[in-house]
């Protein structure tokens, strides 16, 4: 019999594409044959807005880019510039940015966890992780009145000290926390069709992740044990006790459980970072209007999603003169393309979500 | 921090003059663009097995690309720049040896107008097909600003 | 007791006498009762329909660990009736290159298995609208017709997703069907009739999900598959199809293909309450309130389901249908054929 295939717009206004992506699939019946992902509906122009921008009004923007991690985003960027001006961090504002860092790890994977299962139809599955998120989300607020875009984070440290709510409400989740990660283990993990849908899915061998500049989880589970934290430890990481999670066969099961590993490992971190958190100041001695000298600096930190380099380039005047991002979701998704090919209709919504990409960080 | 080996070193010992650094910055190499491949190619071969970035910079008489390089197994870490004539930037591309530069040129050429020499698919990424100009630029007007004025 | 046992059929017989009371040959009685049947039917459907609707969100909310809706009338007992005020008065899309009668018709069909399947369901004792001999082989070939409509949606409304789902749809259905079919074959085999009050009185000793506990379960997923609930809602898929054959769909259209699956998950496990729960058998309560009570059970069963499992892949489906449930329904099937023969033939030397 005479077949044809059809062309079908996967996006992107769909419910699974986790915002604005779009992919044009070339289907066979329900198998696809080409794939062609096309980005840039939420393209604001970042990079060109902040150069009207002094450099501390830089910061909300960044806040912006993984709207689900904006802290860790805070984070990259003022440690560019402090590493541009050479500004040494007090010590207690290095553990704070710490602890809120390894926080917002773990709300970004909640999100990252719970949609990729709902992705597969399991719509229960997001509410569980979504009760703890919010908890993290009610601590941030507690701190920087906002909770998704922080602007918490200052050139030479953080703007407050934790307020006294804060110590609590953190008590409460770190309480919590261990018991709904046993509960979700248990709902999800040995589920035969979540195995089903997922071992020997959208399979990423670890040369290939290496070769597309896969980062985070999503390369971590090719085997590959790459970690900002431990191989290039920046702040403080170097003072705490934990492991890498690593992954083996790089498919979606995988990537499902590197991720729920290194929320575990992620709450150790704040368990330490919160018990022997110093005191004193939280903010470095830094002029009042900030002037880095003329010259350049990169520096990337391991978020939620993958490595956020940062690009500054200073000519000397309060205003950047360039700003470039290395957003991880950008280069995660560049291999799209080539692993939809001979997948299904449902299995390619499994290898979407299980990247657990945020459209805010690749349109930039 | 500091690297393992001395790549600046290394490249010289390689290429000689076609590789140039300050010794005050360890960390970044100035090329051209006809050595471009063959020195990413060796600082492959070194150890320098991730390429992280290409970022691009437009200082009015000329344009930089930027390409950040880290590896996997330690540390390390080297900065390529490239100095591009500003009239007619064109620069090798190095998909063939990261599939990964194919998606970061792209995004180059969409935002700074860098051609990229034997790239698979040099097209527009983040703004669409019928786009005029090169946002990144420092002599870029949008349309909304020039109605302004 | 007894009062509220036949309450239904008193009525029935109340207005039957009026009917040739004031009158009417005995002919147009009959019709007269057609009618009446007609309504009493289609206005169980749309309460069970609104009210599984509302029970369904309930027990998704309490699965969900959150209180499901809780703001209109008591404890948010009226939410369905304002949904459906809602989607009553919303606008009636038809996208434009749609085939425009098709795309009306199906929603219309979509209902018509339901109501056919419905006039044979023993609502109690004697509470039939019809009492068909072959009554189960009228049901079966009545509810496999819910293929069509679902077909005609998703290729009349001239979208790509809907023509996927509406594939799925008619793969998914015509394999389902045969284990469905065989797995009732057993508990046919033991009643001896298809007559479904006949299979009722049969179990009032036993109910047959104790001597077919297989078919049961065979039956259930069947079901579930043959109604495209989640885990088996390939057709809709809403994270892969948007919300497949459904997605060109609005308003009440949308609205009655809602109502209709619901009155499918109704249908199913009216049947499976006939055939392996004893129907209206149980002690105190009335007849069909017990009937009712094993279908709720059912439908909440199908609920669980639905919010607990991620989707299952089409492949994965028909897998599961050709190479698990149909061995297992025929196996079923014989085991049974040699478990009657015995008793009927060799309990004497047993």
């Amino acid at each position: 019999m005479k077949t044809q295939t059809y062309t079908l717009n996967f996006g992107p206004q769909h419910p699974s594409t986790h915002g604005v992506l779009h992919v044009v699939l070339e289907l066979d019946g329900e198998i696809c044959v080409g794939s062609k992902t096309q980005i840039g509906y939420l393209h604001r122009g970042i990079e060109k807005l902040v150069e009207d921008r002094t450099y501390p009004q830089v910061i909300p923007y960044t806040d912006r880019l993984d709207y689900l991690s904006g802290m860790s985003n805070n984070l990259v960027y003022v440690q560019t510039i402090e590493k541009l001006m050479g500004i040494e961090v007090p010590e207690r504002a290095e553990y704070i940015r710490v602890l809120l860092a390894e926080l917002m790890r773990i709300a970004s994977h909640m999100v990252g966890i719970g949609i990729y299962i709902m992705d597969l139809g399991a719509v229960s599955a997001v509410f569980y992780p979504f009760i703890e998120r919010e908890k993290i989300l009610e601590l941030m607020s507690h701190i920087s009145g906002g909770r998704m875009t922080f602007n918490y984070m200052r050139i030479g440290g953080v703007a407050y000290d934790l307020h006294p709510d804060f110590y609590p409400e953190l008590d409460n989740f770190i309480n919590e926390f261990p018991r709904f990660i046993e509960e979700y283990h248990k709902l999800v993990d040995d589920n035969e069709i979540f195995k089903a849908r997922t071992k020997n899915i959208g399979v990423i061998s670890a040369e290939k992740a290496m070769s597309y500049g896969l980062t985070g989880p999503n390369l971590r589970a090719s085997g590959v044990d790459y970690d900002l934290r431990k191989i290039s430890p920046y702040s403080v990481y170097d003072r705490f006790d934990f492991e890498t999670a690593v992954g083996k066969n790089g498919d979606c099961y995988d990537r499902y459980v590197v991720r729920m590993k290194e929320v575990e490992e992620s709450f150790k971190i704040i368990k330490q970072a919160y018990k022997e958190m110093p005191e004193g100041p939280v903010m470095a001695k830094v002029p009042k209007l900030i002037k880095p000298p003329v010259g350049d600096a990169y520096h990337q930190a391991e978020n939620p999603k993958g490595i956020l380099g940062c690009y500054v380039v200073s000519d000397g005047s309060p205003k950047p003169y360039r700003v470039h991002f290395r957003r991880p979701s950008f280069n995660n998704i560049s291999i799209y393309d080539e692993l939809f090919i001979g997948h299904k209709i449902a299995d390619i919504v499994a290898i979407l979500a299980s990247f657990d990409i945020v459209l805010g960080e690749i349109d930039a | 921090m500091k690297n393992e080996k001395n790549y600046p070193e290394l490249l010289t010992g390689r290429f000689g003059d076609k590789t140039v650094f300050n010794p005050e910055k360890p960390n970044e190499v100035y090329t051209d663009g006809d050595n471009l491949i063959s020195v990413l190619e060796f600082l492959k071969n070194e150890g320098l097995n991730f390429l992280a970035d290409i970022s691009s910079v437009d200082y009015k008489e000329y344009f930089e690309v930027v390409y950040q390089l880290f590896s996997f197994d330690n540390s390390d870490h080297l900065t390529i720049k490239v100095k591009l004539d500003h009239n007619n930037p064109q620069v090798p591309s190095a998909t063939a040896l990261w599939e990964t530069a194919n998606w970061l040129e792209r995004e180059v050429y969409d935002l700074m107008g860098i051609t990229f020499i034997n790239h698979p698919n040099l097209e527009r990424i983040l703004t669409w097909e019928g786009f005029e100009g090169h946002p990144l630029r420092k002599d870029f007007v949008s349309k909304k600003q020039s109605s302004r004025k | 007791m007894e009062f509220l046992n036949n309450i239904f059929v008193n009525i029935a017989q109340w207005i039957r006498e009026l009917l040739a009371a004031l009158g009417f040959s005995p002919v147009w009685v009959e019709m007269g009762m057609a009618v009446v049947y007609l309504v009493a039917i289609l206005g169980v459907c749309v309460l069970v329909a609104l009210f599984y609707v509302l029970w369904e969100r309930k027990l998704a909310g309490y699965i969900q660990r959150r209180p499901g809706p809780n703001r209109l009338g008591p404890n948010g007992w009226l939410q369905t009736i304002a949904d459906a005020m809602k989607l009553l008065t919303k606008e009636d899309v038809v996208p434009q290159g749609a085939d425009r009668i098709v795309h009306l018709l199906a929603a219309l069909f979509i209902f018509v298995p339901t109501v056919l399947a419905l006039a044979v369901i023993p609502f109690g004792e004697g509470m039939a609208a019809l009492d068909l001999n072959l009554g189960i082989f009228y049901l079966i070939a009545v509810t496999s017709l819910s293929t069509i409509p679902i077909f005609m949606a998703g290729w009349s409304s001239n979208n790509k997703y809907s023509l996927v789902g509406s594939m799925r749809a008619v793969a998914q259905m015509v394999s389902y069907e045969i284990p469905l079919v065989f797995s009732l074959l057993g508990v046919i085999l033991i009643a001896g009739t298809m007559k479904l009050q006949g299979v009722v009185e049969a179990q009032s000793s036993v109910w047959f999900i104790v001597l077919q506990p297989v078919a049961f379960v065979i039956f259930l997923i069947c079901a579930i598959a043959e109604t495209n609930r989640a885990p088996f809602d390939l057709p809709e898929g809403e994270s892969e199809l948007t919300a497949g054959v459904y997605t060109e769909y609005s308003g009440m259209r949308w609205a009655l293909f809602y109502l209709a699956e619901y009155c499918n998950m109704f249908v199913m496990s009216s049947v499976a309450a006939t055939m392996f729960l004893g129907g209206w058998h149980g002690p105190l309560l009335p007849g069909w309130l017990w009937f009712l009570l094993k279908t709720f059970l059912i439908m909440s069963c199908f609920i669980w389901f639905r919010w607990t499992f991620p989707r299952i892949r089409v492949d994965h489906l028909m897998n599961f249908s050709w190479k698990v449930l149909v061995p297992l329904s025929l196996a079923n099937v014989f085991v049974t054929g040699i478990g009657v023969y015995i008793y009927n033939n060799g309990l004497g030397w047993w």
